[in-house]
């Protein structure tokens, strides 16, 4: 059945046991909605430097949307900044691709469970739902390094 | 096979709605329960359509050539059809929009130019209700904004009808307008216009009725109902898109000023100034949406030949099936009244703690297509706590076995994610 492509045990599984949710300390805070749908997210990231030490979130969704929060917190806590934007740009690339894209395995190891969401690229109203975590966790970060003091600026 | 009372000849009916036959995923027949979203249109409105553009499509009210008048004769034809469906006292109170938003837009900029006795300045206040679309909140909100009005609001109860039991002082002698939906597109309520309307009339306020769930729905008399405005949409009654109806009181459409400028609207024109053309012409600016009026004639034909007493009826008998039967379903909770009367045939309800995205998902995968969100409306959802509902709307084709289509469904919905 087309559903099960959408609806993979992964994905079921992270939306009953969702990893890192509820709110945390963190440098940034956003909240994203989907206005179509309903869905919103409040997001925290936590930094240390370069590294991405917590994201942290309160949500309300369908089980896309909640499962998708909880794989970027799996994938991205613990990378760097620059490690974790290419995650997201390659997450993105595989929802924009109208489920014509079949997932390589450079692409796998990149995204591990995240490979999950592809037969969600295939409906275009749920494409939002997928990516609504994402989206504010590159905001959060964005608002997180730009307001974090930035060293040696001293008697600049 | 389930025996209702007062239905419809659904068989026959539906042999007009080729849509209706479509097979989705894998030759599953199509369950079309996004009535309140927009309804199907029957072949008499898609041949009176294609007959216009291939016969006698011109610009309106211009040229003199033959098919220039033909055009003309069919556009205010319809005018007098859809004048005659709402038993308006001149077919010069019947204004063509794009839409029930446009219209009821229309309505919030007349009054914000107008001149007193109409004028909504800072001094006033504009009431509308928590059940509204948010196509009569925001063009309210944004007159408030500009004016310095002040917007004021009915509530709701915890079944789904209007609290009306402060009336006195949600509308005052300072009360400009009061605008408010008579079915709602979410809860399905059929609100008490008679009492609002009073009201109304008592403080000298003007009414303004949203009637975009009720035109297709059950017979709408703007005469009986007693407001100063009765906005619609096209697309919900059989039409098609791109056409709605103001329906205003002559001396009030005499009265107050144009919003839009343009070809169409006006008597003379000058660099300097410009005089107006009557109504309804005056609120008709530039090319109208001629084939899409041309259409909903087609479509008030349609539905009068059913006859709208018995569509009422035949829509009553299955909303009340479908809420018996949804309240069988575990876990499932109506939003909105939870019984027919005073309902229209649009059901909102969660499921559990699945989200609506999800039901719908799974629901659309066995032919069903239902609407999920938060309809346009979202402080009905912030009002009862929740996110967003799934919401079946049924029409004058929806028949028994679809309601039970819907509730297999919702089972099915129960396993995949149990």
């Amino acid at each position: 059945m087309k559903l099960d492509s959408m609806y993979q045990d992964i994905i079921l599984d992270h939306y009953r046991h969702p990893h890192g949710k509820g709110l945390r300390d963190g440098d940034a805070e956003v909240h994203h909605v989907n206005p179509t749908c309903g869905d919103e997210i409040t997001l925290r990231v936590k930094l240390d430097g370069e590294k991405v030490v917590d994201i942290s979130y309160e949500s309300q969704g369908c089980s896309i949307s909640q499962a998708s929060a909880s794989v970027l917190n799996d994938l991205v806590v613990g990378q760097s900044v620059d490690e974790a934007m290419k995650v997201q740009e390659t997450f993105l690339e595989l929802m924009q691709s109208k489920g014509r894209l079949e997932p390589d395995e450079a692409m796998e190891e990149v995204l591990e469970d995240a490979v999950a969401f592809a037969g969600v690229s295939k409906y275009p109203a749920r494409v939002k739902c997928a990516l609504l975590s994402w989206m504010a966790w590159k905001d959060a970060t964005a608002k997180a390094l730009s307001e974090a003091p930035v060293p040696n600026e001293e008697g600049a | 096979m389930t025996q209702l009372q007062g239905l419809l000849d659904t068989e026959a009916i539906r042999k007009d709605f080729p849509i209706l036959d479509r097979l989705v995923h894998d030759g599953k027949k199509i369950v079309y329960l996004d009535n309140a979203a927009t309804s199907q249109k029957p072949r008499q409105v898609l041949d009176a359509l294609n007959e216009y553009y291939e016969r006698h499509n011109a610009n309106v009210h211009r040229g003199v050539h033959v098919l220039a008048e033909e055009a003309t004769a069919l556009y205010e034809g319809a005018r007098d059809k859809v004048a005659a469906f709402i038993n308006a006292p001149s077919r010069d109170e019947v204004i063509f929009t794009k839409n029930a938003s446009e219209s009821l837009n229309l309505v919030a900029n007349m009054l914000g130019w107008a001149d007193e006795p109409y004028r909504v300045d800072r001094d006033t206040e504009i009431v509308i209700t928590e059940m509204e679309h948010h196509s009569n909140i925001v063009p309210w909100q944004l007159l408030a904004q500009r004016t310095g009005a002040k917007l004021k609001w009915f509530g709701l109860t915890d079944d789904g009808r209007l609290d009306i039991s402060n009336i006195d002082r949600v509308i005052t002698e300072k009360t400009k307008i009061v605008s408010f939906v008579l079915v709602s597109n979410i809860l399905g309520t059929v609100n008490p216009v008679e009492e609002i309307v009073r009201r109304a009339q008592d403080v000298g306020a003007l009414v303004l009725i949203d009637a975009s769930q009720a035109a297709p729905h059950m017979v709408l008399d703007v005469q009986s109902l007693g407001a100063d405005f009765v906005a619609f949409t096209g697309h919900k009654m059989c039409g098609p898109t791109g056409i709605g109806v103001l329906w205003g009181r002559q001396e009030l459409l005499e009265d107050l000023p144009p919003f839009l400028g343009g070809g169409e609207m006006i008597e003379t024109v000058s660099m300097h100034s410009s005089t107006y053309a009557p109504a309804p012409h005056k609120f008709e600016a530039g090319t109208p949406p001629i084939a899409q009026a041309v259409g909903l004639g087609a479509a008030v034909d349609y539905l009068s030949s059913l006859g709208m007493d018995s569509i009422a009826a035949h829509e009553h008998a299955i909303t009340e099936y479908a809420v018996k039967r949804l309240l069988e379903v575990p876990d499932l909770r109506i939003i909105g009244p939870g019984t027919a009367e005073d309902r229209g045939a649009a059901i909102s309800f969660t499921l559990g703690d699945i989200h609506p995205h999800d039901v719908g998902q799974v629901l659309d995968e066995q032919g069903i297509a239902v609407r999920v969100g938060h309809h346009c409306a979202r402080p009905v959802c912030l009002r009862y706590g929740i996110p967003a509902t799934t919401r079946a709307s049924f029409y004058l084709y929806s028949t028994p076995a679809e309601v039970d289509a819907l509730i297999d469904g919702l089972e099915h919905v129960r396993n995949f994610f149990g």
